[in-house]
Protein backbone atom coordinates (compact mmCIF):
# COMPACT_ATOMS: atom_id res chain seq x y z
CA UNK A 1 0.00 0.00 0.00
CA UNK A 2 2.57 2.26 0.90
CA UNK A 3 4.30 1.56 -1.87
CA UNK A 4 1.27 2.64 -3.64
CA UNK A 5 1.05 6.09 -2.66
CA UNK A 6 3.29 7.56 -4.55
CA UNK A 7 2.24 6.22 -7.81
CA UNK A 8 -1.03 7.29 -7.15
CA UNK A 9 -0.12 10.45 -6.23
CA UNK A 10 2.25 10.97 -9.39
CA UNK A 11 -0.83 9.91 -11.47
CA UNK A 12 -3.21 12.33 -9.55
CA UNK A 13 -0.77 14.76 -10.36
CA UNK A 14 -0.52 14.58 -13.85
CA UNK A 15 -4.43 14.07 -14.13
CA UNK A 16 -4.93 17.91 -12.02
CA UNK A 17 -1.86 19.51 -14.38
CA UNK A 18 -3.41 18.44 -17.45
CA UNK A 19 -6.94 19.13 -16.92
CA UNK A 20 -5.57 22.56 -15.57
CA UNK A 21 -3.75 22.94 -18.45
CA UNK A 22 -6.49 22.70 -20.83
CA UNK A 23 -9.10 25.10 -20.89
CA UNK A 24 -11.31 23.50 -22.66
CA UNK A 25 -11.39 20.52 -20.23
CA UNK A 26 -12.44 23.51 -17.84
CA UNK A 27 -13.94 26.55 -18.50
CA UNK A 28 -17.06 24.40 -20.48
CA UNK A 29 -18.10 22.59 -17.13
CA UNK A 30 -18.42 26.04 -14.91
CA UNK A 31 -19.76 28.13 -17.52
CA UNK A 32 -21.69 26.02 -19.67
CA UNK A 33 -24.40 24.58 -16.86
CA UNK A 34 -24.23 28.63 -14.94
CA UNK A 35 -25.13 30.04 -18.28
CA UNK A 36 -28.20 27.53 -19.04
CA UNK A 37 -28.94 27.80 -15.35
CA UNK A 38 -29.35 31.63 -15.49
CA UNK A 39 -31.45 30.94 -19.03
CA UNK A 40 -33.84 28.56 -17.74
CA UNK A 41 -34.39 30.62 -14.35
CA UNK A 42 -35.10 33.67 -16.12
CA UNK A 43 -37.38 31.66 -18.73
CA UNK A 44 -39.25 29.50 -16.07
CA UNK A 45 -40.00 31.90 -13.63
CA UNK A 46 -43.25 32.47 -13.59
CA UNK A 47 -43.83 28.62 -13.25
CA UNK A 48 -43.13 29.38 -9.46
CA UNK A 49 -46.86 30.52 -9.76
CA UNK A 50 -47.84 27.24 -10.21
CA UNK A 51 -49.51 25.94 -6.77
CA UNK A 52 -47.51 23.46 -5.08
CA UNK A 53 -44.30 25.19 -6.35
CA UNK A 54 -41.93 23.66 -3.61
CA UNK A 55 -40.10 27.83 -3.57
CA UNK A 56 -40.93 31.40 -4.86
CA UNK A 57 -37.26 31.51 -6.41
CA UNK A 58 -36.98 29.28 -9.58
CA UNK A 59 -33.17 30.12 -9.67
CA UNK A 60 -32.80 28.22 -6.23
CA UNK A 61 -34.83 25.61 -7.91
CA UNK A 62 -32.77 25.24 -10.79
CA UNK A 63 -28.92 25.48 -9.02
CA UNK A 64 -29.28 22.02 -8.31
CA UNK A 65 -29.21 21.01 -11.89
CA UNK A 66 -25.48 22.15 -12.24
CA UNK A 67 -24.36 20.16 -9.83
CA UNK A 68 -25.60 17.00 -12.12
CA UNK A 69 -24.76 18.78 -15.06
CA UNK A 70 -20.88 19.41 -14.50
CA UNK A 71 -20.88 15.72 -13.36
CA UNK A 72 -21.92 15.03 -17.03
CA UNK A 73 -19.08 17.01 -18.30
CA UNK A 74 -16.57 15.36 -16.14
CA UNK A 75 -17.89 11.89 -17.26
CA UNK A 76 -16.89 12.79 -20.81
CA UNK A 77 -13.18 14.75 -19.63
CA UNK A 78 -12.25 11.70 -17.70
CA UNK A 79 -13.49 9.32 -20.36
CA UNK A 80 -11.61 11.40 -23.30
CA UNK A 81 -8.69 11.86 -21.43
CA UNK A 82 -7.98 8.33 -20.04
CA UNK A 83 -8.72 7.43 -23.70
CA UNK A 84 -6.15 9.90 -25.02
CA UNK A 85 -3.63 8.00 -23.15
CA UNK A 86 -4.77 4.42 -24.49
CA UNK A 87 -4.48 5.85 -28.29
CA UNK A 88 -1.24 7.41 -27.33
CA UNK A 89 0.38 4.43 -26.27
CA UNK A 90 0.63 6.37 -22.99
CA UNK A 91 -1.34 3.13 -20.63
CA UNK A 92 1.05 0.44 -22.48
CA UNK A 93 3.77 2.45 -21.59
CA UNK A 94 2.64 2.10 -18.03
CA UNK A 95 1.95 -1.64 -18.07
CA UNK A 96 5.32 -2.10 -18.58
CA UNK A 97 6.29 -0.49 -15.52
CA UNK A 98 5.65 -1.75 -11.70
CA UNK A 99 2.56 0.62 -11.79
CA UNK A 100 -0.39 -0.90 -10.14
CA UNK A 101 -3.68 -1.18 -12.19
CA UNK A 102 -6.08 0.60 -9.32
CA UNK A 103 -2.99 3.41 -8.89
CA UNK A 104 -3.65 4.28 -11.99
CA UNK A 105 -7.32 4.09 -12.27
CA UNK A 106 -7.92 6.24 -8.56
CA UNK A 107 -4.88 8.41 -9.97
CA UNK A 108 -6.59 9.35 -12.73
CA UNK A 109 -10.30 9.85 -10.59
CA UNK A 110 -7.87 12.16 -8.44
CA UNK A 111 -8.07 14.76 -11.04
CA UNK A 112 -11.57 14.71 -11.87
CA UNK A 113 -12.49 14.73 -7.60
CA UNK A 114 -10.79 18.06 -7.96
CA UNK A 115 -12.65 19.46 -11.01
CA UNK A 116 -15.38 18.40 -9.20
CA UNK A 117 -14.65 20.15 -5.99
CA UNK A 118 -13.89 23.51 -7.64
CA UNK A 119 -17.24 22.92 -9.77
CA UNK A 120 -19.43 22.84 -6.41
CA UNK A 121 -17.70 25.78 -5.15
CA UNK A 122 -18.19 28.08 -8.05
CA UNK A 123 -21.71 26.76 -8.23
CA UNK A 124 -22.22 27.64 -4.53
CA UNK A 125 -20.50 31.17 -5.15
CA UNK A 126 -22.90 31.56 -7.84
CA UNK A 127 -25.80 30.94 -6.15
CA UNK A 128 -24.87 32.82 -3.42
CA UNK A 129 -23.58 35.80 -5.62
CA UNK A 130 -27.25 35.85 -6.98
CA UNK A 131 -29.14 35.80 -3.94
CA UNK A 132 -29.84 32.18 -3.00
CA UNK A 133 -30.42 31.19 0.56
CA UNK A 134 -29.36 27.37 1.64
CA UNK A 135 -32.04 26.42 3.60
CA UNK A 136 -29.82 23.68 4.95
CA UNK A 137 -27.21 26.62 5.88
CA UNK A 138 -23.86 26.35 6.70
CA UNK A 139 -23.64 22.43 7.11
CA UNK A 140 -25.49 21.94 4.29
CA UNK A 141 -22.94 23.42 2.04
CA UNK A 142 -20.26 21.70 3.43
CA UNK A 143 -22.41 18.18 2.67
CA UNK A 144 -22.67 19.68 -0.94
CA UNK A 145 -19.09 19.43 -1.03
CA UNK A 146 -18.80 15.72 -0.40
CA UNK A 147 -21.39 15.29 -2.36
CA UNK A 148 -19.74 16.87 -5.13
CA UNK A 149 -17.22 15.38 -4.90
CA UNK A 150 -18.62 11.38 -4.94
CA UNK A 151 -20.17 13.00 -7.67
CA UNK A 152 -17.21 13.30 -9.88
CA UNK A 153 -15.91 10.62 -8.62
CA UNK A 154 -19.03 8.33 -10.07
CA UNK A 155 -19.38 10.02 -13.05
CA UNK A 156 -15.71 9.69 -13.43
CA UNK A 157 -15.61 6.23 -12.96
CA UNK A 158 -18.23 5.85 -15.57
CA UNK A 159 -16.28 7.80 -17.92
CA UNK A 160 -13.32 5.88 -16.97
CA UNK A 161 -14.78 2.29 -17.38
CA UNK A 162 -15.96 3.92 -21.14
CA UNK A 163 -12.30 4.75 -22.16
CA UNK A 164 -11.16 1.38 -20.96
CA UNK A 165 -13.88 0.01 -22.87
CA UNK A 166 -13.77 1.59 -25.74
CA UNK A 167 -10.10 3.01 -26.38
CA UNK A 168 -11.53 5.89 -28.46
CA UNK A 169 -12.27 9.74 -27.26
CA UNK A 170 -14.42 9.89 -30.42
CA UNK A 171 -16.89 7.06 -29.17
CA UNK A 172 -17.00 8.52 -25.91
CA UNK A 173 -17.91 11.81 -27.36
CA UNK A 174 -20.66 10.17 -29.32
CA UNK A 175 -21.96 9.13 -26.14
CA UNK A 176 -22.56 12.07 -25.10
CA UNK A 177 -26.07 12.56 -25.88
CA UNK A 178 -27.29 9.27 -24.27
CA UNK A 179 -25.90 10.33 -21.01
CA UNK A 180 -27.54 13.61 -21.64
CA UNK A 181 -31.37 11.97 -21.96
CA UNK A 182 -30.80 11.24 -18.60
CA UNK A 183 -30.60 14.40 -17.10
CA UNK A 184 -33.53 15.89 -19.69
CA UNK A 185 -35.71 12.90 -18.91
CA UNK A 186 -35.46 13.89 -15.15
CA UNK A 187 -36.86 16.11 -12.61
CA UNK A 188 -34.22 18.65 -13.62
CA UNK A 189 -37.01 21.77 -14.80
CA UNK A 190 -39.77 20.59 -12.29
CA UNK A 191 -40.99 18.77 -9.52
CA UNK A 192 -42.06 15.04 -10.44
CA UNK A 193 -46.04 15.76 -9.38
CA UNK A 194 -46.11 19.21 -11.04
CA UNK A 195 -45.10 17.04 -14.20
CA UNK A 196 -48.75 16.73 -16.37
CA UNK A 197 -47.47 14.34 -18.76
CA UNK A 198 -47.47 10.54 -17.53
CA UNK A 199 -44.99 8.83 -19.36
CA UNK A 200 -42.58 11.57 -18.52
CA UNK A 201 -43.55 11.55 -15.24
CA UNK A 202 -42.91 7.72 -15.07
CA UNK A 203 -39.59 7.80 -16.63
CA UNK A 204 -38.53 11.01 -14.31
CA UNK A 205 -39.10 9.11 -11.02
CA UNK A 206 -38.06 5.94 -12.38
CA UNK A 207 -34.59 7.84 -13.49
CA UNK A 208 -32.02 7.86 -11.05
CA UNK A 209 -30.70 11.86 -12.09
CA UNK A 210 -34.09 13.12 -10.65
CA UNK A 211 -33.08 11.82 -7.11
CA UNK A 212 -28.98 13.28 -7.60
CA UNK A 213 -31.12 16.36 -8.17
CA UNK A 214 -33.14 16.40 -5.72
CA UNK A 215 -30.66 15.26 -3.00
CA UNK A 216 -28.64 18.68 -4.57
CA UNK A 217 -32.12 20.67 -4.47
CA UNK A 218 -33.09 19.31 -0.85
CA UNK A 219 -30.53 21.29 0.49
CA UNK A 220 -31.20 24.70 -1.06
CA UNK A 221 -34.73 25.05 -0.87
CA UNK A 222 -36.12 22.63 2.03
CA UNK A 223 -33.17 21.90 4.78
CA UNK A 224 -32.53 18.53 5.97
CA UNK A 225 -34.94 16.02 4.36
CA UNK A 226 -33.36 12.41 5.31
CA UNK A 227 -35.23 10.57 2.13
CA UNK A 228 -33.64 12.79 -0.29
CA UNK A 229 -30.47 12.91 0.97
CA UNK A 230 -30.60 8.97 1.40
CA UNK A 231 -31.88 8.47 -1.69
CA UNK A 232 -29.21 11.19 -3.66
CA UNK A 233 -25.96 10.06 -1.82
CA UNK A 234 -27.73 5.89 -2.35
CA UNK A 235 -27.75 6.20 -6.07
CA UNK A 236 -24.53 8.02 -6.29
CA UNK A 237 -22.26 5.61 -4.35
CA UNK A 238 -23.92 3.00 -5.52
CA UNK A 239 -23.30 4.29 -9.37
CA UNK A 240 -19.60 4.88 -7.80
CA UNK A 241 -18.96 1.19 -7.29
CA UNK A 242 -20.87 -0.38 -9.97
CA UNK A 243 -18.74 2.14 -12.45
CA UNK A 244 -15.44 1.42 -10.49
CA UNK A 245 -16.43 -2.32 -10.53
CA UNK A 246 -16.55 -2.22 -14.48
CA UNK A 247 -13.80 0.00 -15.05
CA UNK A 248 -11.20 -2.02 -12.80
CA UNK A 249 -12.53 -4.89 -15.18
CA UNK A 250 -11.83 -3.35 -18.32
CA UNK A 251 -8.70 -2.02 -17.20
CA UNK A 252 -7.68 -5.50 -16.43
CA UNK A 253 -8.69 -6.65 -20.17
CA UNK A 254 -6.91 -3.76 -21.55
CA UNK A 255 -3.67 -4.19 -19.92
CA UNK A 256 -4.22 -7.70 -20.31
CA UNK A 257 -4.72 -7.44 -24.27
CA UNK A 258 -1.66 -4.61 -24.43
CA UNK B 1 -24.84 27.33 -63.94
CA UNK B 2 -24.80 23.49 -64.93
CA UNK B 3 -20.84 23.36 -63.46
CA UNK B 4 -21.65 25.00 -59.95
CA UNK B 5 -24.69 22.28 -59.62
CA UNK B 6 -22.19 19.87 -60.32
CA UNK B 7 -20.00 21.17 -58.22
CA UNK B 8 -22.54 21.22 -55.07
CA UNK B 9 -24.66 18.40 -55.75
CA UNK B 10 -20.79 15.86 -55.06
CA UNK B 11 -20.47 18.01 -52.14
CA UNK B 12 -23.70 17.88 -50.72
CA UNK B 13 -23.46 14.43 -51.40
CA UNK B 14 -20.58 13.39 -49.69
CA UNK B 15 -21.50 16.00 -46.47
CA UNK B 16 -24.82 14.12 -46.00
CA UNK B 17 -23.30 10.58 -46.21
CA UNK B 18 -21.07 11.94 -43.16
CA UNK B 19 -24.19 13.10 -42.10
CA UNK B 20 -26.74 11.15 -42.18
CA UNK B 21 -24.85 7.86 -42.64
CA UNK B 22 -22.11 8.20 -39.87
CA UNK B 23 -23.70 7.11 -36.35
CA UNK B 24 -21.25 9.47 -34.73
CA UNK B 25 -22.26 12.44 -36.41
CA UNK B 26 -26.01 11.07 -36.80
CA UNK B 27 -26.59 10.49 -34.02
CA UNK B 28 -26.41 13.21 -31.99
CA UNK B 29 -28.19 15.47 -34.94
CA UNK B 30 -30.87 13.55 -34.83
CA UNK B 31 -31.19 12.43 -31.08
CA UNK B 32 -30.53 16.02 -30.01
CA UNK B 33 -33.93 18.05 -30.73
CA UNK B 34 -35.85 14.91 -29.85
CA UNK B 35 -34.67 15.18 -26.42
CA UNK B 36 -35.35 18.80 -26.52
CA UNK B 37 -38.78 18.20 -27.43
CA UNK B 38 -39.47 15.55 -24.57
CA UNK B 39 -37.80 17.77 -22.06
CA UNK B 40 -39.74 20.68 -22.84
CA UNK B 41 -42.70 19.49 -24.44
CA UNK B 42 -43.02 16.72 -21.34
CA UNK B 43 -40.96 17.66 -18.69
CA UNK B 44 -42.90 21.45 -18.71
CA UNK B 45 -46.03 20.50 -19.86
CA UNK B 46 -47.61 22.14 -16.70
CA UNK B 47 -45.87 25.67 -17.65
CA UNK B 48 -49.07 25.72 -19.88
CA UNK B 49 -51.26 26.14 -16.35
CA UNK B 50 -49.19 29.38 -15.76
CA UNK B 51 -51.81 32.50 -15.03
CA UNK B 52 -51.64 34.49 -18.30
CA UNK B 53 -50.01 31.83 -20.79
CA UNK B 54 -52.53 32.01 -23.56
CA UNK B 55 -51.97 29.41 -26.53
CA UNK B 56 -55.03 27.98 -27.36
CA UNK B 57 -53.21 24.97 -29.41
CA UNK B 58 -51.04 23.82 -26.17
CA UNK B 59 -48.00 23.33 -24.51
CA UNK B 60 -46.55 20.52 -27.08
CA UNK B 61 -47.41 22.55 -30.16
CA UNK B 62 -45.58 25.58 -28.36
CA UNK B 63 -42.27 23.81 -28.05
CA UNK B 64 -42.39 21.85 -30.89
CA UNK B 65 -41.77 25.54 -33.11
CA UNK B 66 -38.92 26.45 -30.86
CA UNK B 67 -37.07 23.20 -30.99
CA UNK B 68 -37.74 22.97 -35.37
CA UNK B 69 -35.85 26.35 -35.07
CA UNK B 70 -33.09 25.07 -33.13
CA UNK B 71 -32.77 22.07 -34.76
CA UNK B 72 -32.86 24.05 -37.60
CA UNK B 73 -30.49 26.45 -36.75
CA UNK B 74 -28.00 23.64 -35.55
CA UNK B 75 -28.59 21.50 -38.47
CA UNK B 76 -26.39 24.51 -40.01
CA UNK B 77 -24.13 25.14 -37.44
CA UNK B 78 -23.58 20.87 -37.33
CA UNK B 79 -22.94 21.17 -41.18
CA UNK B 80 -20.31 24.10 -40.20
CA UNK B 81 -18.26 21.82 -38.07
CA UNK B 82 -17.92 19.64 -40.96
CA UNK B 83 -16.52 22.18 -42.99
CA UNK B 84 -14.16 23.27 -40.34
CA UNK B 85 -13.16 19.56 -40.44
CA UNK B 86 -12.38 19.37 -44.08
CA UNK B 87 -10.54 22.11 -43.93
CA UNK B 88 -8.28 20.94 -41.30
CA UNK B 89 -8.20 17.64 -42.85
CA UNK B 90 -6.83 18.71 -46.22
CA UNK B 91 -9.96 17.66 -47.82
CA UNK B 92 -11.12 21.40 -48.43
CA UNK B 93 -7.68 22.14 -50.30
CA UNK B 94 -8.26 19.33 -53.08
CA UNK B 95 -12.04 20.54 -52.99
CA UNK B 96 -10.84 23.86 -53.79
CA UNK B 97 -8.73 22.51 -56.65
CA UNK B 98 -11.22 20.63 -58.62
CA UNK B 99 -13.77 22.69 -58.37
CA UNK B 100 -14.42 25.02 -61.78
CA UNK B 101 -17.20 27.04 -59.67
CA UNK B 102 -16.18 27.28 -55.91
CA UNK B 103 -19.60 28.86 -54.90
CA UNK B 104 -20.44 25.47 -55.52
CA UNK B 105 -18.71 24.23 -52.53
CA UNK B 106 -20.75 26.58 -50.14
CA UNK B 107 -24.13 26.22 -52.13
CA UNK B 108 -22.84 22.41 -51.64
CA UNK B 109 -22.36 22.72 -48.02
CA UNK B 110 -25.51 24.61 -47.59
CA UNK B 111 -28.34 22.28 -49.52
CA UNK B 112 -26.68 19.15 -47.30
CA UNK B 113 -27.42 21.25 -44.14
CA UNK B 114 -30.79 21.85 -45.87
CA UNK B 115 -31.38 18.14 -46.50
CA UNK B 116 -30.05 16.92 -43.01
CA UNK B 117 -32.37 19.11 -41.53
CA UNK B 118 -35.57 18.10 -43.25
CA UNK B 119 -34.67 14.74 -42.38
CA UNK B 120 -34.69 15.70 -38.48
CA UNK B 121 -38.08 17.90 -39.04
CA UNK B 122 -39.54 15.06 -40.68
CA UNK B 123 -38.61 13.07 -37.24
CA UNK B 124 -39.63 15.33 -34.97
CA UNK B 125 -43.28 16.56 -36.78
CA UNK B 126 -44.15 12.50 -36.82
CA UNK B 127 -43.06 12.29 -33.30
CA UNK B 128 -45.06 15.73 -32.56
CA UNK B 129 -48.39 14.23 -34.26
CA UNK B 130 -48.33 11.09 -32.74
CA UNK B 131 -47.91 12.06 -29.20
CA UNK B 132 -51.24 14.28 -29.80
CA UNK B 133 -49.86 17.79 -30.58
CA UNK B 134 -52.76 20.53 -31.99
CA UNK B 135 -52.86 22.22 -35.33
CA UNK B 136 -54.78 25.39 -35.45
CA UNK B 137 -53.62 26.56 -38.68
CA UNK B 138 -54.20 25.46 -42.24
CA UNK B 139 -51.76 23.85 -44.78
CA UNK B 140 -50.45 27.42 -45.74
CA UNK B 141 -49.79 28.23 -42.44
CA UNK B 142 -47.52 24.88 -41.85
CA UNK B 143 -45.95 25.72 -45.18
CA UNK B 144 -45.18 28.97 -43.56
CA UNK B 145 -43.23 27.65 -40.98
CA UNK B 146 -41.43 25.29 -42.32
CA UNK B 147 -39.92 28.09 -44.75
CA UNK B 148 -39.50 30.22 -42.11
CA UNK B 149 -37.79 26.92 -40.19
CA UNK B 150 -35.49 26.91 -43.57
CA UNK B 151 -34.53 30.22 -43.97
CA UNK B 152 -32.98 29.38 -40.06
CA UNK B 153 -31.65 27.05 -41.17
CA UNK B 154 -29.78 28.35 -43.83
CA UNK B 155 -28.58 31.36 -41.55
CA UNK B 156 -27.12 28.71 -39.34
CA UNK B 157 -24.92 27.36 -41.35
CA UNK B 158 -23.73 30.55 -43.33
CA UNK B 159 -22.93 31.94 -39.78
CA UNK B 160 -20.79 28.51 -39.06
CA UNK B 161 -19.50 28.08 -42.73
CA UNK B 162 -17.98 31.50 -42.35
CA UNK B 163 -16.27 30.84 -39.17
CA UNK B 164 -15.24 27.24 -40.76
CA UNK B 165 -13.84 28.96 -44.01
CA UNK B 166 -11.80 31.64 -41.80
CA UNK B 167 -10.67 29.90 -39.10
CA UNK B 168 -10.49 26.48 -40.67
CA UNK B 169 -10.02 24.53 -37.54
CA UNK B 170 -12.84 22.13 -36.11
CA UNK B 171 -11.52 23.84 -32.57
CA UNK B 172 -13.70 27.03 -34.02
CA UNK B 173 -16.75 24.60 -32.75
CA UNK B 174 -17.60 26.63 -29.95
CA UNK B 175 -17.28 29.94 -31.74
CA UNK B 176 -19.73 28.36 -33.99
CA UNK B 177 -21.95 26.89 -31.56
CA UNK B 178 -22.16 29.10 -28.48
CA UNK B 179 -23.57 32.23 -29.83
CA UNK B 180 -26.14 30.22 -32.15
CA UNK B 181 -27.59 28.59 -28.58
CA UNK B 182 -27.07 31.75 -26.70
CA UNK B 183 -29.60 33.86 -29.55
CA UNK B 184 -32.09 30.76 -29.84
CA UNK B 185 -32.37 30.32 -25.60
CA UNK B 186 -32.19 34.39 -24.88
CA UNK B 187 -35.39 34.09 -26.79
CA UNK B 188 -39.56 33.21 -24.80
CA UNK B 189 -38.54 29.37 -25.63
CA UNK B 190 -41.10 28.37 -21.94
CA UNK B 191 -43.08 31.03 -22.01
CA UNK B 192 -44.49 33.92 -24.38
CA UNK B 193 -43.03 37.15 -24.12
CA UNK B 194 -45.31 38.66 -21.71
CA UNK B 195 -45.06 36.23 -19.26
CA UNK B 196 -40.94 36.97 -18.74
CA UNK B 197 -39.63 39.00 -16.15
CA UNK B 198 -36.34 40.32 -15.14
CA UNK B 199 -33.05 40.97 -17.62
CA UNK B 200 -34.24 37.67 -19.58
CA UNK B 201 -37.60 39.86 -20.69
CA UNK B 202 -35.31 42.85 -21.79
CA UNK B 203 -33.00 40.84 -23.70
CA UNK B 204 -35.88 39.05 -25.14
CA UNK B 205 -37.41 41.76 -26.83
CA UNK B 206 -34.81 43.27 -28.80
CA UNK B 207 -33.96 39.58 -29.84
CA UNK B 208 -34.84 38.87 -33.64
CA UNK B 209 -35.57 35.30 -32.69
CA UNK B 210 -38.14 36.15 -30.81
CA UNK B 211 -40.07 37.57 -33.42
CA UNK B 212 -39.13 34.63 -35.66
CA UNK B 213 -40.28 32.07 -32.85
CA UNK B 214 -43.51 34.24 -32.05
CA UNK B 215 -44.53 34.29 -35.71
CA UNK B 216 -43.86 30.63 -36.11
CA UNK B 217 -46.36 29.77 -32.88
CA UNK B 218 -48.57 31.58 -34.74
CA UNK B 219 -48.94 29.20 -37.46
CA UNK B 220 -49.84 26.52 -35.42
CA UNK B 221 -52.35 28.59 -33.92
CA UNK B 222 -53.73 29.69 -37.42
CA UNK B 223 -53.22 33.68 -36.67
CA UNK B 224 -49.77 34.49 -37.40
CA UNK B 225 -48.27 37.97 -35.91
CA UNK B 226 -45.80 40.43 -38.14
CA UNK B 227 -45.44 37.20 -41.05
CA UNK B 228 -44.15 39.95 -42.81
CA UNK B 229 -41.68 41.47 -40.64
CA UNK B 230 -39.92 38.06 -39.72
CA UNK B 231 -39.47 36.50 -43.47
CA UNK B 232 -37.94 39.98 -44.04
CA UNK B 233 -35.50 39.83 -40.95
CA UNK B 234 -34.99 36.10 -41.80
CA UNK B 235 -34.28 37.17 -45.46
CA UNK B 236 -31.99 39.77 -44.24
CA UNK B 237 -29.83 37.62 -41.67
CA UNK B 238 -29.85 34.58 -44.63
CA UNK B 239 -28.54 37.79 -46.93
CA UNK B 240 -26.01 38.96 -44.16
CA UNK B 241 -24.95 35.06 -43.59
CA UNK B 242 -24.62 34.43 -47.27
CA UNK B 243 -22.08 37.30 -48.10
CA UNK B 244 -20.30 36.80 -44.24
CA UNK B 245 -19.81 32.50 -46.03
CA UNK B 246 -18.73 33.54 -49.23
CA UNK B 247 -16.20 36.42 -47.98
CA UNK B 248 -15.10 33.34 -45.82
CA UNK B 249 -14.48 31.33 -48.85
CA UNK B 250 -12.44 33.82 -50.69
CA UNK B 251 -10.33 34.28 -47.19
CA UNK B 252 -10.02 30.73 -47.82
CA UNK B 253 -9.00 30.95 -51.03
CA UNK B 254 -6.03 33.28 -50.02
CA UNK B 255 -4.84 31.60 -47.28
CA UNK B 256 -3.99 28.65 -49.70
CA UNK B 257 -6.69 26.96 -47.57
Amino acid sequence: MSSALPQVTAIARRSVVRTSRQPASVIPPLVFPVVLMAVNAGGLRSSTDLPGFPTTSFLAFALAVPFIQGALFSTMNAGTDLARDIQTGFVNRLSLTALRDWALLVGQLAGVVVLGIVQVVFYIVVGLTAGVRFESGIGGIAVLLVYGALVALSFGALGAWLAFRTGSGETIQALFPVLFVFLFISSMNAPRNLIGVDWFRIAATLNPVSYMIECVRSLIITGWDWQALGLGFGFVILLGIVSMALASRALRTRLTRT
Amino acid sequence: MVRTWNVASGVARRTLKNALFNPQIAIPTIAFPLFFFAAFAGGLSQVAEVPGFDFPPGYTAFQFVFVLLQAAAFGGVFTGFGVARDFEGGFAKRLLLAAPHRSGIVLGYALAAFVRWLVVAVLLTVVAFAVGMNVLGGPVDLLGLYVLAALVNFCGFFWAGGVAMRLRTIQAAPLMQMPVFLILFFAPVYVPLDLLQGWIEGVASVNPVTYLLETGRGFLNGDPPHVLGAFALAIGLGAAFWTWAFLGLRKAEAAGA
